[in-house]
């Protein structure tokens, strides 16, 4: 008797683990639901107009599971930290300062922190949200290693990419997410298809497009690992 | 033609332009979702990011210096880069964002913004 109840019990144990994993999806789906979704996009596809881009809160969650990596989205929805220093649309964030413009930080919003276990079903849910997948090459990135220097001669010096984002906190420019966080932050393959053509993501986003070969793309996904690696020791 | 029809021939052609009309940005709104970033919203050049800058962007208020540039090398500056034009790198490509038209657009709105034009 004993042999025919083992594949009853594997299948059982299957189903249960299965049933858990959609309940838990579902609490987090449940959170964006009611929580996140005035400030992002769970399901379209973007803005079609610069007003729509103007409008925009937060970043589009539609591709999240194609996009973040969720380790670093469960940690960072308990403790939040901005990652674009002039907000979404910069433009809706900014003033003019004496030297330059200056980020108006009272237009600013902080992004709400959630309780580790709400942080671990929402990082969940967010990871089922595969829009836009035929975007991502899976195994674009060829792990390596660059060093830091050599990686931010081709940011800054070659490529200027320094003029719009942060290296380290306080230093590089602001208009764009920082990318000292990237390596942790943000999925390898999905950095790569970001970078080829930003606007297939984003529509109308203000990064711009420009032309990198393969080896300079590898490159800099290289940097950002090291960038974080360094920045978490 | 009578006056009728006449009437539903105007409203067949504002239903087939004003799609047109409303896509079209115009170059103040692109110049502020693109440009202020680097030129600064007052245009002249000290926009947000030119702290850690190794070259400051282009003053476009200046007459000037604008006026030394023609049309077509705006043109070319904003399509292709500071680089294409023996500039900086920190001047994007922006040709692979903006359609020539738009370009276009951006660089009249430079005209008005100089009053060189």
């Amino acid at each position: 008797m004993m042999i025919w109840h083992k594949p009853f019990a594997v299948a059982a144990g299957l189903m249960a683990v299965l049933f858990s994993a959609m309940v838990v999806a579902d609490a987090g789906d449940k959170i964006l639901e009611s929580d996140c979704v005035e400030c992002h996009d769970l399901k379209g596809a973007g803005p079609s107009s610069l007003a729509g881009l103007w409008a925009l809160k937060g970043p589009n969650l539609s591709y999240a599971g194609n996009k973040y990596k969720q380790v670093w989205l469960e940690q960072w929805l308990v403790a939040p930290t901005r990652i674009r220093p002039a907000g979404m649309f910069y433009g809706n964030h900014i003033k003019p300062g004496v030297e330059q413009d200056v980020v108006d930080e009272d237009s600013l919003v902080k992004h709400q922190a959630l309780s580790a276990d709400e942080a671990k079903v929402v990082a969940i849910a967010l990871m089922q949200r595969k829009a836009k997948s035929e975007l991502i090459q899976p195994g674009a990135y060829k792990p390596g290693t660059i060093s830091i220097s050599m990686g931010e001669m081709i940011f800054d010096k070659f490529r200027g990419c320094l003029g719009c984002h942060q290296i380290e906190p306080g230093y590089g420019g602001i208009s764009g997410p920082e990318v000292y966080s990237v390596g942790d932050r943000l999925q390898e393959d999905y950095i790569i298809s970001f970078i080829q053509n930003p606007q297939a993501w984003s529509p109308l986003t203000f990064m711009p497009r420009r032309p990198l070969k393969d080896k300079d793309l590898q490159k800099l996904v290289h940097y950002f690992r090291a960038l974080s690696k360094e920045g978490s020791q | 033609m009578s006056r009728r029809e006449l009437k539903v021939a105007v409203m067949l052609l504002g239903l087939l332009v004003s799609p047109l009309v409303s896509s079209a940005e115009s170059g103040a709104d692109l110049y502020k979702t693109y440009c202020w970033q680097c030129h600064g919203m007052l245009a002249n050049g000290m926009g947000m990011n030119i702290p850690d800058m190794s070259v400051q962007p282009r003053d476009h208020t200046d007459a000037r210096e604008m006026s030394a540039r023609s049309d077509k090398e705006l043109f070319e500056a904003i399509k292709d880069g500071g680089q294409a034009i023996n500039k900086s790198v920190l001047m994007p490509p922006w040709g692979g964002v903006l359609s020539d038209d738009e370009i276009q657009s951006l660089v009249r709105y430079l005209r008005e913004l100089c009053k060189c034009g």
